[in-house]
């Protein structure tokens, strides 16, 4: 559309017959293109700047042996350290759990996000009311959500700890998986449910009474007329949540600081990094986190299709 | 009959009543412990009890009598305005000309940023660090912001493009009809109307700068930078106070303050504003 606008506004008179060839641009199209670039220019400066060496520098110190308590040391290994890290089992403990806890999480995270997004949307009273406090989960401070857990869980201190008999919690693996998956799913089903509130708007109302006229159960009608429509929408949500909760870090450093293997690998590459200052292997295991990241991205964005966010342009003519 | 509807839609409310209690509850119930914990007294902060036996304030006189935490709130309170500011100028400028105008690279700076929001931000850290240090920028406020406006660039720019498609852009045309440059719609015409969205992303990216950990404490190391979930977490090892639990619930009171004052003054703008970038009818 605003191809062929540019072609007849274009310099037509000099080149009569241009086909496939492009066309000179008419002065208000380069000025929009040139306004275009200049209005992009901060934001694309400061993402590449801040992301793009630093991702290309992380492949190069990951080849190297680089500790900073031993810095004379330095040297290029090449893979030496992917071996090294491959064949670690704190390194594959902490994948398996950052896997399981954020299968985990996110699956509760979506059944509980429904019913919130179904409460949220359906409420005849006090729809404010429940909004507003679902928020507070979302805008807390994970850290401080983190350590109310922790004071709960804490023998002697804790209200829960108390209820429970004054178990330690926090001292033994499984336990200590449970709390932190509590504490995710609390803090974040909100975010969750307010992502497929937006899709449950999407559904028209007319078409639920059609289908209670026609004698279909509430539960069929969810299934066969609200998922369907709200599939953009629960995929968005899932890779969104999916790819945070594989970065949990905040609520484990709070609650068990990775001690008893529940470590993620976050916490893993942090532990490596900042307390060992073994800038090698810690890039190393920054650069395999950026590669599962984009493979479970890449698995997510085959299911979207065209759905993926982004890829709608429509709208801006 | 009117009875039977009348009890009917009655019955509904109460159940509605006592789901949306179960919700509040749900919501609300870490945040008032943690409160409740902040007024307990140092002889009482270990009892178990979910309700203070005996109010007392003096944690809160704790955490404000030492710099430990004044100049974390200080460091916190700097480093997420600057960085909101910053990353929402950028942003709005991005994000108007992705809604609005024709222009070769649009699409693959909406998909770099999108790779930026999926980013594992851990990734970053061992090459910020390292580059920091050489930088002279590791433990300083500069070297929290530009990863902070980095991250909510994106969280930025889906926002305000769901926003600004939206707008009325007939008004827009019509001033370049008489006589407006681009540039000149975008600052008379557009920004005005556009307040609302970018007041909405601010206060997004605000909760963001406010609740980042790892890149606070990785990237500090001292209470030069340090910003207030990060000095908490110091808190706990070497601290000077008697039992850091009551500092930390006060401490952690005061930093929660703000988010729950904006969801209550915004409530409908933020819940606008989450969902307007994930789902585009």
């Amino acid at each position: 559309m605003s191809q062929t606008t540019a072609e007849k506004t274009g310099t037509a008179p000099e080149e009569p017959v241009a086909p496939k060839k492009k066309v000179a641009l008419s002065e208000g199209k380069r000025a929009e293109r040139r306004l275009g670039w200049l209005l992009c220019a901060p934001a694309a400066i400061t993402m590449v700047a801040v992301t793009g060496w630093p991702i290309l520098y992380s492949i190069l110190l990951s080849m190297q042996r680089f500790d900073l308590k031993f810095p004379d040391r330095t040297e290029w290994i090449w893979f030496d350290n992917y071996v090294t890290v491959l064949s670690n089992p704190y390194w594959w403990n902490a994948v398996w759990v950052t896997v399981l806890l954020t299968v985990v999480t996110v699956a509760i995270e979506l059944v509980l996000g429904m019913a919130l997004a179904l409460i949220m949307h359906r409420a005849l009273v006090g729809r404010g009311i429940v909004r507003t406090t679902t928020l507070i989960p979302y805008g807390i401070v994970t850290v401080v959500a983190a350590f109310s857990w922790r004071f709960a869980w804490t023998p002697g201190t804790g209200y829960l700890a108390e209820a429970l008999g004054g178990e330690p919690v926090l001292t033994e693996k499984i336990p200590a998986l449970m709390v932190v998956g509590l504490a995710e799913i609390w803090k974040t089903t909100p975010f969750m449910a307010l992502l497929l509130m937006a899709g449950l708007a999407l559904v028209p109302d007319d078409l639920l009474k059609a289908a209670a006229m026609d004698g279909a159960s509430a539960w069929q009608r969810f299934i066969k007329i609200t998922v369907p429509i709200m599939k953009p929408a629960i995929l968005v949500a899932l890779l969104f949540r999916t790819l945070d909760a594989f970065r949990i870090f905040d609520n484990l450093f709070v609650l068990t600081a990775g001690s008893q293997g529940t470590s993620s690998v976050s916490m893993l590459t942090y532990n490596n990094l900042i307390k060992g200052l073994n800038l090698g292997i810690g890039s190393t295991m920054s650069v395999l986190i950026f590669i599962m990241v984009a493979i479970i991205a890449f698995v997510f964005i085959k299911l979207f299709g065209t759905a993926a966010p982004g890829s709608d342009d429509g709208g801006k003519r | 009959m009117a009875g039977i509807g009348g009890a009917e839609t009655t019955g509904k409310k109460v159940g509605w009543g006592l789901l949306n209690a179960v919700v509040v509850i749900y919501a609300l119930f870490p945040v008032l412990w943690i409160v409740s914990l902040s007024f307990k007294s140092s002889a009482t902060l270990a009892d178990g009890n979910f309700i203070p036996r005996e109010w007392s304030l003096e944690n809160y006189q704790n955490i404000f009598s030492t710099s430990e935490f004044t100049r974390a709130l200080i460091n916190s309170i700097g480093i997420a305005i600057i960085a909101t500011a910053i990353a929402v100028v950028f942003g709005t400028m991005a994000a108007y000309a992705i809604a609005r105008l024709d222009f070769p690279g649009k699409n693959l700076l909406v998909g770099v940023s999108l790779l930026i929001a999926m980013f594992p931000q851990v990734s970053l850290v061992s090459p910020l660090f390292e580059i920091e240090r050489s930088l002279g920028l590791f433990d300083t406020w500069p070297g929290l912001i530009l990863p902070y406006i980095t991250f909510a660039l994106p969280l930025a720019i889906y926002t305000l493009s769901a926003f600004f498609r939206e707008i009325p852009w007939e008004l827009e045309k019509a001033a370049k009809m008489d006589g407006a440059t681009p540039g000149q719609a975008f600052r008379r015409v557009i920004a005005p109307l556009a307040a609302p969205g970018v007041f909405t992303t601010a206060i997004l990216v605000f909760i963001f700068c406010w609740n980042d950990f790892l890149f606070a404490i990785s990237l500090t190391s001292t209470e030069q930078s340090r910003t207030v979930p990060v000095a908490l977490s110091f808190f706990t090892g070497s601290s000077q106070f008697e039992d850091p639990a009551g500092s930390i619930a006060a401490a952690a009171v005061v930093i929660t303050i703000p988010i729950i004052l904006f969801v209550l003054f915004f409530q409908r703008r933020i819940v606008a504003g989450l969902t307007s970038g994930a789902v585009k009818g």
